[in-house]
């Protein structure tokens, strides 16, 4: 049986844990906890482990989807995360422009982990203050051929693009036509 | 039910870290290639290490860590024979042997040392049986696992660092002809002072480490710290062949990636 994973990550409160649950065939494996008065004002838990969610693709192939901790005194566990990883996604709350350094701080410090392609996910674009794909890939200060992609971590649907997406990028890497 | 799985799909720090989070008690058995393990935990707090195949009581551990000789560790259990660790370490207080300090210090070292040797473990089963415990007259130490774990993951940055700056055990040392650095302002502790009288292009590094007793990381370490200094240079071995040319490494089969990843595509997009 061949695993190959995938991470999710973000700052605190980007909707991680949503996007794995929302594809994940087994009921997430959360490590959450309740978290310090300050930070109660956005969420009740925050995850400080990981979120470990399993998608079955075969009967000889299984792709696991690894979140990362919310809370930055967690981040030493971002590098034992992302070994060997196909690919990772970065989740942004498009709705708190407060967490957007935090996110590019996280986006390049997964890159330097490991060069591996990536796309970025505008969670909460169905929140009415959420910003807007294109003004969020001007404040992150994203590249051209960098996937920037609306995405509602509850929604199945947008979570499945958002995957897909990744997986397209990993294959144009590749250099190599994707099977239609 | 047990937790189980393989250490490539989760590492030894990413389940020490669970059960730490989790606060959990019980037993995590690694079962590497090699050798087995035996981590304990009480409400996420380590309690208890084990390798396998070793003497994991008191006195075998306090032999191991040079507190008690093996002929004194003999003249002890053959005196009193079938006592429980518990009972053993009363017995040695009282006799003063040792103090109780010294004993949990010395069950401290040993089972951290255990636990830091297991970060490195990368191929295996793993398997935690909830409230399963260590012998009731085991003693334990209670040591917080987020400490471990961070010096846990930097020691594998450290010897990852050391695995690229001294990656042949089998090369030899010499003496640099002109040393980068005034030796007169080099000061070597007892160890490396050990490892520079080995220092001769007969003699292998991994040969040096055996004789002064050192693991692989820690003569890795002691050389690197000459090579830094300026002192020694990595040579091969006099005698030793020079290798055949090496062999091409086979690229990455592009096509069989590009299958996988095709075969996850088709999976997602069927959710």
């Amino acid at each position: 049986m061949q695993t190959v994973k995938m991470v999710v990550t973000g700052p605190f409160n980007a909707g991680k844990s949503s996007f794995i649950r929302s594809v994940s065939e087994i009921d997430v494996v959360s490590t959450e906890r309740k978290i310090s008065a300050t930070a109660k004002r956005v969420k009740e838990t925050t995850t400080v482990a990981m979120d470990f969610g399993r998608i079955t693709v075969d009967e000889a192939l299984v792709l696991y989807l690894f979140g990362t901790p919310g809370q930055k005194r967690f981040d030493f566990m971002w590098e034992i995360l992302s070994e060997g990883m196909l690919g990772f996604v970065v989740i942004v709350d498009s709705a708190r422009p407060e967490t957007f350094r935090e996110a590019m701080g996280i986006l390049h410090t997964f890159r330097a982990y490991a060069p591996t392609p990536y796309v970025v996910a505008a969670n909460k674009q169905d929140m009415e203050d959420s910003w807007s794909v294109d003004d969020l890939r001007i404040a992150l200060k994203l590249p051209e051929e960098i996937k920037m992609l609306p995405c509602v971590a509850s929604d199945k649907d947008t979570v499945k693009n958002v995957l897909l997406e990744l997986l397209y990028s990993i294959m144009e890497e590749m250099d190599i036509p994707e099977r239609e | 039910m047990a937790l189980k799985g393989h250490l490539r799909d989760f590492s030894v720090a990413q389940l020490f870290n669970l059960i730490n989070l989790a606060q959990k008690s019980g037993t995590l058995t690694l079962d590497g290639p090699d050798q087995a393990a035996w981590v304990s935990f009480r409400e996420g707090k380590l309690i208890y290490a084990q390798l396998g195949g070793e003497d994991g009581t008191i006195t075998g551990i306090l032999v191991k860590t040079g507190l008690l000789t093996g002929k004194q560790a003999t003249i002890i259990t053959t005196q009193y024979p079938n006592k429980g660790d518990q009972e053993m370490g009363l017995l040695l207080i009282n006799a003063d042997y040792l103090t109780q300090q010294d004993i949990l210090a010395s069950l401290n070292d040993h089972i951290l040392e255990i636990v830091f040797d297991l970060f490195t473990w990368v191929d295996g089963f793993f398997r935690f049986d909830a409230d399963v415990l260590p012998p009731g007259d085991r003693i334990t130490i209670h040591a917080d696992m987020e400490n471990v774990i961070i010096e846990g993951s930097r020691r594998v940055k450290e010897s990852e660092q050391l695995d690229v700056e001294v990656p042949n055990l089998d090369m030899a040392l010499r003496f640099v002809e002109r040393p980068g650095a005034d030796i007169q302002k080099v000061k070597l502790n007892k160890r490396e002072w050990k490892v520079v009288s080995f220092v001769n292009p007969k003699n292998t590094i991994r040969q040096i480490g055996k004789t002064v007793k050192l693991k692989d990381i820690e003569i890795r370490r002691v050389v690197y710290g000459l090579l830094q200094a300026g002192l020694v240079e990595i040579v091969r071995p006099e005698g030793m062949p020079i290798p055949a040319q090496a062999q091409r490494i086979r690229p990455v089969d592009q096509r069989e990636h590009a299958s996988l990843i095709d075969r996850l595509i088709q999976r997602i997009r069927s959710l």
